[in-house]
């Protein structure tokens, strides 16, 4: 019971942060660099494929036994396809304004290797609760890059988080953060972080299993 | 040899398996966007239309009621009673006293990624295009949709001339894009660094529409006047 708790924490942690699918994995760069221009986008985007994610994961591994391995690839998509349209006609019903600000890359959802990676990977092989934890730490965990990324281009770029002005007037703009550029150098900024705290862990643990060895050999 | 073969790979799966998998993951998919779509439908063409209806009186500030007017070559305008799909129409603003304070048109054209639509406000007292507003459009994040909320950009619009000539059908002067910073004259477009093509596809829209509709209306001012 205890080892099957620890592995579904696992399976939902680990999305978040050990292999957050943009700063560790590197997946979904196309929707991670173009909608991150603000943080309402960013985190609308964020979510919308998180829902997408959780929903394709939760399907494809419930239906697991009945897709053949031949055709598996065209169901995954047609089901990732679909939420993916359900997501455009809900997003158009909640806000235009934000579906307009969104523009294509709701539908480009679809190709957003990430989803189809999990469905691949984790759904056709694990059962559903594994499956829907997998998929929402893997979503919260994009959702959460995306908002890093776009709250800091939002705060540099606009000097505004979510619309509201943090500055004061004298505040000069970096238009280049807005700019596709500020992406590139945001995302570039973030991995060095992440991998900066992922090597310092790293060594901290080394030194202290090597303090534990040498203690155990006195 | 070949027998060696066969017998090595794994036992295929039978055509009707597969059929069964993709056709019914297909109709249930395809069951379930229609359900979404139609649920859908009416909150989405109510959201469109509630955003034409603030789109239109934007662009005319002074209006406070606003009527559809359908345009026919033959016979001018007339108004607009519920739903007309496909005819080109236009939206007649009307102040407090009833009077006639412009008319609001819809145009679209190509720009860098996809059709944009806008909707403008024409005022036939000044002979001006006094306000735009995009209603529609891909461009791309942080370039081309600068043509939506760029002030300076948008500030082309508060008063671009768009007057008749000697010739009562066509504009006195096209209106054209200009580079950043080089406009000199009221039916000049300042473009916007950066979002080139999405501002010269904004002028050229304008320019077809205005063409089209400006000499229409000013032929017809007086049809338009008792809209409310």
């Amino acid at each position: 019971m205890a080892a099957s708790t620890k592995s579904s924490t696992d399976d939902f942690i680990k999305g978040l942060w050990k292999e957050n699918p943009v700063f560790v994995q590197v997946l979904g760069m196309c929707p991670a660099l173009a909608v991150s221009n603000s943080a309402r986008n960013a985190l609308a985007m964020g979510l919308a494929t998180a829902f997408v994610l959780v929903m394709s994961n939760v399907v494809v591994s419930s239906l697991r036994h009945f897709i053949p391995k031949e055709v598996r690839i065209a169901t995954y998509i047609l089901v990732i396809a679909t939420f993916v349209t359900l997501v455009d006609y809900v997003i158009q019903a909640i806000s235009l304004d934000l579906y307009k600000a969104l523009g294509a890359f709701i539908s480009l959802i679809v190709v957003n290797c990430l989803i189809l990676g999990r469905a691949e990977a984790f759904a056709s092989k694990n059962t559903v609760a594994r499956s829907t934890l997998d998929g929402l730490g893997m979503g919260i965990g994009f959702a959460f890059a995306l908002f890093s990324i776009g709250a800091v281009r939002e705060i540099f770029g606009a000097g505004s988080l979510f619309g509201t002005q943090l500055f004061h007037d004298r505040f000069q703009d970096w238009v280049v953060m807005i700019l596709p550029s500020g992406g590139f150098f945001t995302l570039a900024a973030w991995l060095l972080l992440f991998n900066w705290v992922k090597q310092r862990r790293t060594k901290t643990q080394g030194d202290s299993t090597l303090a534990l060895s040498e203690g155990a050999a006195r | 040899m070949s027998h060696a073969v066969e017998a090595a790979r794994p036992a295929q799966t039978s055509a009707w398996h597969m059929y069964r998998a993709m056709v019914s993951v297909g109709v249930v998919c395809g069951l379930l966007i229609v359900g979404v779509f139609q649920a859908t439908l009416p909150i989405i063409e109510r959201n469109k239309a509630e955003a034409l209806r603030s789109a239109i009186f934007h662009v005319l500030p002074d209006a406070t009621t606003s009527t559809t007017f359908r345009f026919d070559e033959s016979g001018g305008f007339s108004v607009v009673k519920g739903e007309s799909a496909g005819m080109p129409q236009v939206y007649a603003g009307y102040d407090d006293d009833h009077q006639l304070v412009g008319l609001a048109v819809e145009a679209q054209g190509m720009g860098y990624q996809d059709v944009i639509r806008l909707i403008y406000g024409y005022s036939f007292v000044d002979e001006t295009i006094i306000g735009i507003q995009v209603l529609d459009s891909k461009e791309t994040p942080g370039l081309g949709d600068k043509i939506e909320n760029d002030p300076e950009f948008l500030a082309n619009f508060e008063r671009l001339d768009v007057s008749l000539g000697e010739d009562p059908s066509a504009l006195a002067r096209a209106i054209v894009p200009v580079r950043h910073g080089n406009k000199t004259h009221p039916w000049e477009v300042d473009g916007i660094t950066g979002a080139t093509i999405s501002s010269k596809a904004i002028a050229s829209i304008l320019d077809g529409s205005a063409q089209y509709w400006v000499p229409r209306i000013r032929r017809n001012l007086e049809a338009l006047q008792g809209g409310e």
